[in-house]
Parts: C-alpha cells; sequence; structure tokens
C-alpha cells in the first residue's frame, strides 16, 4: 500500500524550497516527490490519494531536549502522554533528557527507556545520556557503554559542571568516543537562586534576577574547554544577545559547536511574568524582548541552528507556588509548531528556513536520515495550515501536565495530520 | 469615598484619591487614638486574621492592635514554624483559612508575589504586610502620613531614600507612592545595595551621601540588615557607617527643617546615628510607629465598606 499526498505546499529545508507538488510514499519511505499541479499516476498501483488541498507538508520536527517523567514523575508525563502530544504537534522524533529522577547515567536506565519508548511512545525517541553520574558534576558517567545502549548525546541538562578540570576531562574523554555533548550555559554563581533576568522588571516585582552577563560567562568558558579539547558540542539553549556575539566568534574559528534555543525564548519575553505567572517560569529565565529579537534573528541567519520545545511538564502543584518556589519549565511539544509559525508571520524567517531550525539540523546533528524531503528519507512528514487561528486551550492538551505559558492565547498555525514511517499517527478533528 | 480596590496588595495598584482616602480617613484615628476611650466598632462583627510567615514584632502588633481598636475579632496566626515544615502548601493554608470565613486577611509572608497568590484563592480582603522584597503597602502609607503632617503636602518635596535599597520592600513602595503623590525621590546607596535598573523608576541616584542630602526636606533611612554586613555587600560595617551613616555632619547638607525617618528596627551606630535618632527636634521615628497604627486602621475600614457594600449588592442581586 503507498500513500500519495497530493496539492501539497512541500517546505524543503536543504533545498529552501516551498512549491505545490506531491509526495509518494511506499511504505516507510518517500518514494517520490513530483513538484507540480498533477502527478502522473500511470505507474503506481495500489495508492491511497490525500488530497492536502494547498496545505503545507514539511519533514516532521525532531525535537531536542524532551523531558518525560519516566523513570520518577511518570505523574506528570509518561510516554504515552507524551508520545501522543509529540503526534498532535507534528514532532516525529523526540530526544530526551536525561534529567529524570534517577537521572539517565547508566546503561541499564538507558535500557528501560528503550523499552518503555517502544511500548508506548508511537514516535521515534532517541535518549540522551548524563554526562556524569547522577548529573553531580564529579565522576564521568559510562559513556562508552552508554553510546553503545544507543545514548545520541550527553549532557547533565540544566546543572553546570563548575569544576573546569572534571569537565575538561569529560570533554576530553568524549572527544576520544566520538560524543556529542550538550551544554546548560548559565553560570551558577550568578544564576543562584535567580528566578527572572535582572533589569527594572525583576526590581519591580522584588524577584531575583541573573544577569544576561550569566550565559556569556559560562559560553565563553564553554568555547575555550571546546578549543582545548576539539570535542563536538551543542549549545542547547542560547538566548541573549551577549551570548551571541561569543557563539559567532567560536563558530568563525572554526569550533565545532552548533547552539540551540527555546521556542519560549523566541515567543515570549520577561514582561510575561508580570502577575507572578510561574507557567512563564522557565530555565533560563525568560529575557528583554531585545534579546528575544536578536534570537529570532539569529535563527534566521543560521547563526543559531535549532528551535527546540525544551518540553518540561510540571503538574499544578509545582506550580502553584509563590514565584521563588515554583518549578521551572513549560510543555511545548504540541505548541511549538504553532508558536513557531509567529516568527513566519511576524516576517523573521520563511517555512524552509524554519524547518532547517526544527527537523534539517537537528537530523544533521544527530546524523539522522530524517529531518528532509528527500527520495529514500524516512516518510515523517507533518501537513500543516500554516494560517488556520485557534486560541489554545490548555485543558485540551494532549499532554498530562497542562503548563504551557500559551493558555488563552490566539496562535495560527495548525497540525493537521502526522505521518511516522508512512503511516498516519495523529489527524486533527 | 471608597478604595478603587478590593485588596491592598501593593502600592502600585492604588490611585493617588486611593491613597489620599486613606491618609485623610488615617488622620481622624489619630485623634481617635490619642484619647482616653480609643474603641470604635467600625469592624465590629468581621474577623480579621493575622498570618506571619515571616517573624515581626512591630508589624503584627500594630495590625493587632488596629483591628482590636476598630471593634474587629482578631486572631494571629505564627505560620513561620508549623505549616510549612508539615509541607502544606500556601495555597492550601490559604483554602484552609478561607473556609472560616474571615472578613480581611493580614499577611506577611518571605517570598515575592506570594501575597497576591493568596489573594486570588480566597474570598476576603487581603493586606500585604511585606511579601519578599517586593512590597510594604501599609510602611509606605505610613510614612506618608508622618511627611504629610509634618509637612504639609506631600508634592513637590526633596525626599531621600538611604541604605539597602536592594532588599527593601519598604524602598520599593516608598518609590511608587511618593512618585504618585509627585515627590521627587532620591536614592542614596552603594551600588551594591541598588537593585538593577532603578534609575528607571523615577528616581536620582546617588552615590555620595553629602551630594545626596543636599536641600532635601525628608531623609528616609533603611534598615541594614546583618547577613549584609559580612563583606558580600559592604567590607564592613564601620565604613558602611562612615560613608552612609546619617550623622549631624552628613544631615546637615539637608534644610535645616529636614525630618529623619527611619521604618525600624534601627542598627544604632551603623546606619543612623543613635543622637540623631533620639532628636526630637529631628527624628520622627517614634511618630511613624503611632502613624502605622492609624493607618491601619484606615486601610481595613476602607476594605471593610467596600466588603459592606459588596454584601449589600450580592443580597439584593
Amino acid at each position: 500500500m503507498s500513500i500519495l499526498l497530493t496539492n501539497a505546499r512541500i517546505i524543503d529545508p536543504a533545498k529552501k524550497t516551498d512549491q505545490i507538488g506531491s509526495i509518494l510514499i511506499k511504505k516507510t519511505k518517500i518514494k517520490e516527490i513530483i513538484y507540480g499541479g498533477n502527478p502522473d499516476l500511470g505507474a503506481v498501483g495500489d495508492v491511497e490519494i490525500i488530497d492536502c488541498s494547498g496545505k503545507c507538508l514539511a519533514p516532521g520536527i525532531i525535537d531536542i531536549g524532551v523531558k518525560v517523567g519516566e523513570p520518577g514523575e511518570r505523574h506528570k508525563e509518561s510516554f504515552a502522554s507524551a508520545g501522543r502530544a509529540a503526534a498532535a504537534g507534528g514532532v516525529t522524533t523526540m530526544v530526551l533528557r536525561p534529567d529524570t529522577e534517577p537521572a539517565v547515567d547508566n546503561p541499564e536506565t538507558l535500557q528501560f527507556i528503550h523499552r518503555r519508548a517502544i511500548e508506548d511512545a508511537g514516535v521515534n525517541v532517541l535518549p540522551m545520556a548524563a554526562l556524569t553520574k547522577g548529573r553531580r558534576g564529579q565522576e564521568m558517567a559510562e559513556i562508552g557503554f552508554l553510546q553503545d545502549a544507543g545514548a545520541v548525546a550527553f549532557t547533565d541538562a540544566d546543572q553546570v559542571i563548575s569544576d573546569n578540570k572534571i569537565l575538561g576531562r569529560c570533554l576530553t574523554y568524549a572527544k576520544s568516543l566520538g560524543a556529542l555533548v550538550l551544554g546548560h550555559i548559565q553560570e551558577p554563581s550568578l544564576s543562584k537562586g535567580a528566578v527572572v533576568t535582572s533589569g527594572p522588571f525583576a526590581t519591580k516585582l522584588g524577584l531575583s534576577g541573573a544577569s544576561p552577563m550569566a550565559e556569556r560567562i559560562q559560553l565563553e568558558r564553554d568555547m575555550a574547554l571546546v578549543e582545548m579539547t576539539g570535542v563536538k558540542y551543542h549549545i542547547s539553549q542560547i538566548t541573549t544577545s551577549v551570548a551571541l556575539h561569543v557563539l559567532k566568534r567560536a563558530k568563525k574559528a572554526g569550533l565545532d559547536v552548533t547552539a540551540g534555543t527555546s521556542i519560549h525564548h523566541l515567543t515570549l519575553n520577561e514582561l510575561d511574568v508580570e502577575g507572578y505567572r510561574t507557567f512563564f517560569k522557565v530555565k533560563p529565565p525568560l529575557r528583554h524582548e531585545d534579546d528575544r529579537i536578536a534570537t529570532a534573528e539569529a535563527v534566521a541567519s543560521g547563526l543559531i541552528d535549532i528551535i527546540s520545545s525544551m518540553h518540561t511538564p510540571q503538574d499544578e502543584e509545582s506550580k502553584r507556588l509563590p514565584f521563588d518556589e515554583a518549578a521551572s519549565g513549560a510543555v511545548g511539544l504540541e505548541t511549538l509548531l504553532p508558536a513557531a509559525m509567529q516568527l513566519v508571520h511576524a516576517e523573521h524567517m520563511d517555512l524552509p528556513t524554519l524547518w532547517r531550525a526544527l527537523s534539517l539540523n537537528p537530523a544533521k546533528l544527530l546524523g539522522l536520515k530524517s529531518g528532509r524531503m528527500k527520495k529514500g528519507a524516512p516518510a515523517d512528514l507533518v501537513l500543516f495550515d500554516p494560517d488556520r487561528p485557534f486560541i489554545l486551550d490548555r485543558s485540551k492538551l494532549k499532554s498530562k501536565s497542562k503548563n504551557t505559558p500559551f493558555d488563552g492565547r490566539r496562535m495560527q498555525g495548525m497540525v493537521m495530520r502526522t505521518f511516522l514511517a508512512g503511516r498516519e499517527i495523529y489527524a486533527a478533528d | 469615598m471608597g478604595l478603587s480596590v478590593r485588596h491592598l496588595l501593593g502600592i502600585e495598584h492604588l490611585s493617588p484619591s486611593d491613597i489620599t482616602s486613606i491618609l485623610d480617613l488615617a488622620d481622624t484615628y489619630v485623634d481617635l487614638n490619642r484619647q482616653a476611650n480609643k474603641h470604635s466598632d467600625v469592624l465590629a462583627g468581621l474577623t480579621q486574621i493575622n498570618m506571619f510567615f515571616e517573624n515581626s514584632t512591630r508589624t503584627q502588633a500594630s495590625f493587632e492592635l488596629a483591628g482590636m481598636r476598630l471593634g474587629a475579632d482578631v486572631m494571629n496566626l505564627a505560620l513561620g514554624a508549623s505549616s510549612i515544615k508539615k509541607g502544606e502548601t500556601l495555597v492550601d493554608t490559604a483554602l484552609t483559612l478561607n473556609a472560616m470565613n474571615p472578613d480581611l486577611l493580614v499577611v506577611r509572608h518571605p517570598h515575592s508575589g506570594a501575597v497576591e497568590l493568596l489573594s486570588e484563592k480566597v474570598k476576603c480582603a487581603v493586606l500585604n504586610a511585606g511579601d519578599g522584597r517586593h512590597e510594604h503597602p501599609t510602611q509606605a502609607l505610613l510614612d506618608a502620613l508622618t511627611i504629610r503632617r509634618a509637612k504639609g503636602r506631600l508634592h513637590r518635596l526633596n525626599v531621600a531614600i538611604c541604605g539597602d535599597i536592594a532588599h527593601s520592600r519598604v524602598a520599593r513602595s516608598n518609590i511608587f507612592l511618593l512618585n504618585k503623590m509627585e515627590s521627587r525621590i532620591r536614592l542614596i546607596a552603594p551600588k551594591t545595595l541598588l537593585p538593577s535598573g532603578i534609575d528607571q523608576f523615577g528616581v536620582e541616584v546617588f552615590d555620595d551621601m553629602n551630594e545626596g542630602l543636599k536641600d532635601v526636606d525628608v531623609v528616609m533611612m533603611l534598615r541594614l540588615q546583618r547577613e549584609r554586613m559580612d563583606g558580600a555587600f559592604i567590607p564592613s560595617e564601620r565604613e558602611y557607617y562612615h560613608r552612609w551613616g546619617l550623622d549631624a555632619k552628613k544631615l546637615a547638607n539637608a534644610k535645616p527643617d529636614a525630618i529623619v525617618m527611619h521604618p525600624g528596627p534601627m542598627n544604632r551606630g551603623v546606619e543612623i546615628d543613635g543622637d540623631i535618632a533620639d532628636d526630637v527636634t529631628r527624628s520622627v521615628i517614634q511618630e511613624q510607629v503611632e502613624m502605622g497604627v492609624a493607618v491601619r486602621m484606615a486601610a481595613m475600614h476602607l476594605l471593610a465598606d467596600n466588603i459592606r457594600e459588596h454584601k449589600q449588592k450580592e443580597l439584593m442581586a
């Protein structure tokens, strides 16, 4: 059985094109891409035809840095609920963070994740593992065994390894095994206790703020260690213009560095916290509007390579607290695409450029065949209406936790169907 | 005239006419409080609960006395130790108390925004008695009443606020209030004790105290907390006193009739010279305490009017 998706605006991030055409899916792969109005179906045979009626068809999103509550916090998010949320958001590959309870720092825990993902997730799941045992920044995790067990990258998530000697050794060892390392670039002594970005707004609310310089200082340190060790390094979230200068310099110097940012830092700013709204408490904190614009422009120019949802489920109990005490993080799998469409509607970038950051670059970073519109690539696809407006209702989210900052917000851009390896895994009502 | 707000969460939410209403009514309570019979029945039948999640002697006593003088049934809950340690969340504590049908809830909490969070979960009127480093509205109101009684007005006065502004909710509330009432505000402190972006709050900032105090009408000193004196924010107590402590020499820069204020408790010999604190011709520190009771009576009175009006409307409907 084959599927022919006709009359679609095909978004090809590699060729940077956005053209009407058809895609023929055979079994799990893209068999043919035919540009133009009416494809010749002569030799195709038994085929189900889906008329996309001019909607956009793009590679499924590869979301690096998703947190699922297994093991340890299944009441916040399970593989089943995260998988449903991903499918509804056009995310076909979740790259998991290891900051679970306990942390993913040994091959046995990683195997548990593989098993649970296969049983329940319904989308591709690629786990990352901790760089140090227990994410404590003291002893190296078994990077080699973890690699053999399928870890695609290594990171202590939001824990910064402050001891330069230990981090230097971890990076050197990772380099010798060809492992990819992800870093959180918030200098810990400046960030300690900070829940917002410092400035007049933080002062007005009486909340502890960290200077954007905390990001730059840590990035400068990490770049020095990357230069020293030659490791392949990805900045999981860069969010300030002062740090972007450092990134630019590092890339120019030829370091093996890529950078990501979160959808929340691209679409929200510090002022959204007004009224101590804890659903807007994320790590790093939301930034000034100037930084948001600079970050969006850096995605458009390609300086920032990847956009992630930084999906972090938190239950009501951990958010319904004074701002200082509330948990950080926001769910994002389902809102990543509609929120990212804001960048297109605001004319920061076109659709192929956006998909370079949502699927092509993540695939390149992790050495995946997906993420592109190419004959022979896995048929992981998302069909979406770029203009369709809706008001987000958090109670309708498929995630177990409903901690989205976009509740009640007018959004434009809706996922219509999601395909995983040629099989439809989601269709909008 | 009633207040435009249901809760007293911060000066930021008040209009100049709200502030004037509270101060005008407070003036009448100053008179009442100076009589032998201080009793009124404005709050008779209403229940006032004071919830202090942070230790306080003077603010809690002031609110308690204000409620009792107005005839409310007053209950004090010191929550610093008990419920927090039992793991009960603030919202659960609020819901529990809400079920007891209080009318006025006075809350102090160590975290900024906590009182606002609590006010969203209860039906009664909430008064902020200080939340983190955010606001302490009744302190700013009592300071305003003290100034207005001493100077006859609030507008076009030069007011200097000196000391640990970074960690002070009193300073924030005073900055909001004095701006709304069109005073001119100067902040005097070492940069380590100034919060970031404070220059955008309609204030003039001075590092040098002699310069900052030039021709001011009011000098407000802030308490320097012990834990800030350990070398992290300032090198030592004695250096701080030398540069930013209020002594006669520095005060000589101010207008000859300038008043000296302090929210208490004072560190004599750290932020203020003992002789100045006790000089009744300059210091209005004791009067501030007196105004505190009157201002809290006025604020609770006006919020109670709102409650009664609201209940009346509910009955009519």
